[in-house]
């Protein structure tokens, strides 16, 4: 793993070299390098018109800087070590003074509050070394809407710099767990990538399972045991109004949107035999799309819906396939030592994560859709399901401690890595946390 | 009246189930069998009832890991739940399936269910109309041990009969 991890950088590094030469002078980083030095950026209280929108200003500046900060690319410069203030800064970068403090780049903002009471916020963001601006826009939202701004101007700078997409401006679902692991109490939970507004979606009454939204992340797709009842819902999150998805005579689970939000993929188990299944959700008429007498499930589509990945025990024991969006082509894809599950398809299409155990350890990993390149991220005596930011360059999955036989450990905790298998962060949640699934970017 | 008596019940069933996991604790992996299964009959215990169940047959049987075939002793265990049920003919019973923390979620749904459904069929070959049965899954959310080690793992891959 390490000698492919280590030729994967090398290949990269030239890479990065080339780019490098034909970018002269440009503020760069280039992510899928296998350990970045964190480029030192200053990132400066917003101006305000007003003492609230002073105010706003600050937490805006603290929200950009944590959200890249935890990408582990950027090192924020403590504001304290800052020689030009915000006043004069107003005016005209001086470039000497960022030089001073290592800034490589240099992010300043300005609010004004509008006639109707809304928030207009610009941005730009300065090479301090080539003295230009880089970008420069500007946004205007409701004042309680500061924080997606925030986001938003975080995914504009992570996107100049290291020209892929951001993911900062995007929620995760997944569920809240507590009480002791007999009775496990188990809710859906939706916050912010960075925490922040998080809210409980179920109220514990019933177990509810591996949430999953829908490409415009109205809807949460999930299991519920309702009524002892283990099956598919949908939860319409406007209206808080719980659907439950077909019916079927036996226990539906593992469900996905497909990525044009029309269908509803998941397994039924019937009569102890597990299949896929594909809902029309228009139609509301199912399709069978395995049919033996092993356990199929963990579907997931390819970003352009023409493939499904999917886990099976038909050779004996877990392990990842490919079919057409049909269900014809049915191929083993994952040859490695161990078991193979959860595989999740790359929104880049480039790359599928899946869960592996083997011996008695499990682990996080990536290969390409074809099966070769496997490369694993993550460890641990638990670490299952991963699932991708949009961008296709971080995953979040959920880590479990061993349990002694009076209870304690067992914590369950929400964590986030690279795609490089760098940067593995926890992410923080009230609860003990299980099954994220990450949203698209927030349309 | 009713609510006192239900009670009593739930108490009595609540005992049975920890004196159980007591018992299934201190058992190997291989040899692991329902622990209650020759206890004596408890006074107070209504006949036909979950707590009978659970105190005179035995409410469990136990599967190799990532197995989902019934052990001979699993069998013989089966055999009384026959018995019992064919003793009580207006009881309904539901079978949960049950897996340990060594498997990923959903897979271990799946292989519940698979578990469950190998009880049901024993106990539907054995002459019990299916119409008394019902199979749930609960995969690796509901460990009847807790601790990360290969004896309680071998206590949570089972099947429990739940008298309705």
């Amino acid at each position: 793993m390490i000698v492919k991890m280590l030729r994967y950088v090398a290949a990269m590094a030239v890479g990065a070299v080339f780019f490098g030469a034909a970018a002269r002078a440009e503020v760069v980083i280039d992510i899928t390098r296998g350990n970045v030095q964190p480029m030192p950026i200053a990132i400066t209280s917003f101006a305000g018109s007003g003492a609230q929108e002073g105010q706003i200003g600050r937490e805006m500046a603290g929200v950009i800087s944590a959200d890249l900060e935890r990408s582990g690319l950027f090192k924020p410069i403590d504001p304290k070590a800052f020689i030009q203030t915000v006043e004069s800064l107003q005016v005209q970068p001086r470039f000497p003074d960022w030089k001073a403090i290592n800034a490589q780049a240099l992010v300043q903002g300005r609010i004004e509050q509008t006639q109707d009471g809304h928030l207009r916020v610009e941005f730009r963001l300065w090479d301090v070394y080539a003295e230009t601006q880089m970008v420069g826009q500007a946004y205007n939202a409701a004042p309680q809407g500061w924080r997606r701004i925030a986001h938003m101007i975080a995914d504009a700078i992570y996107k100049r710099i290291t020209g892929e997409d951001g993911y900062f401006d995007t929620q995760l679902v997944y569920v809240a767990e507590s009480g002791p692991q007999q009775k496990r109490i188990k809710r859906l939970a939706i916050m912010d990538q960075d925490g922040e507004n998080h809210r409980f979606l179920t109220d514990g009454q019933e177990l509810v399972l591996t949430p999953r939204f829908s490409p415009n992340q109205r809807e949460i797709t999930y299991l519920s045991y309702f009524q002892n009842n283990p099956r598919v819902y949908i939860l319409h999150l406007d209206s808080g109004r719980r659907e439950l998805l077909g019916d079927f005579p036996g226990m539906t689970f593992a469900p996905r949107f497909s990525p044009d939000g029309n269908k509803v993929i998941m397994s039924l188990a019937q009569d102890g035999n597990t299949n896929i299944y594909e809902m029309d959700l228009r139609t509301r008429h199912s399709t069978r799309l395995t049919n033996d007498g092993s356990i199929d499930t963990a579907p997931s589509y390819a970003p352009d819906g023409s493939k499904v990945t999917f886990e099976s025990d038909r050779s004996g024991g877990q392990q990842i396939y490919v079919m057409n969006a049909d269900g014809s082509g049915q191929t083993r894809i994952s040859f490695g030592d161990g078991r193979y599950a959860t595989p999740v398809w790359s929104p880049r299409g480039d790359l599928i994560a899946f869960t592996k155990y083997k011996g008695q350890e499990f682990f996080i990993g990536v290969m390409h859709p074809d099966g070769s390149g496997e490369r694993l991220l993550a460890k641990g005596f638990l670490v299952e399901a991963p699932t991708w930011a949009p961008n296709g360059r971080v995953l979040a999955y959920w880590r479990q401690t061993p349990s002694d036989s009076s209870g304690r450990g067992g914590a369950t905790k929400l964590y986030s890595i690279d795609l490089t298998g760098n940067n593995e962060r926890q992410v923080v949640t009230p609860l003990d946390g299980s099954d994220p699934a990450w949203s698209p970017l927030i349309p | 009246m009713k609510i006192r008596f239900l009670c009593m019940v739930a108490a009595v069933a609540l005992l049975g189930a920890c004196s159980s996991d007591d018992t299934a604790t201190q058992g190997g992996a291989a040899t692991a069998t329902a622990p209650t299964a020759t206890a004596p009959a408890k006074p107070g215990v209504v006949p036909g009832s979950q707590a009978d169940f659970v105190a005179n047959v035995g409410d469990r049987v136990f599967f190799a890991f990532d197995k989902y075939s019934l052990t001979p002793e699993g069998k013989d265990q089966l055999a009384k739940w026959v018995a019992f049920l064919k003793k009580y003919p207006s009881d309904q019973l539901v079978v949960e399936g049950h897996a340990d923390e060594r498997g990923t979620r959903e897979y271990n749904l799946a292989l519940g269910e698979r578990r469950a459904n190998s009880v049901k069929d024993f106990l539907v070959s054995q002459g019990v109309q299916a119409t008394r049965l019902k199979v749930i899954s609960y995969g690796k959310e509901r460990p009847a041990v807790l601790g990360s080690n290969e004896t309680s793992w071998a206590q949570n891959r089972r099947a429990v009969g739940v008298v309705q």
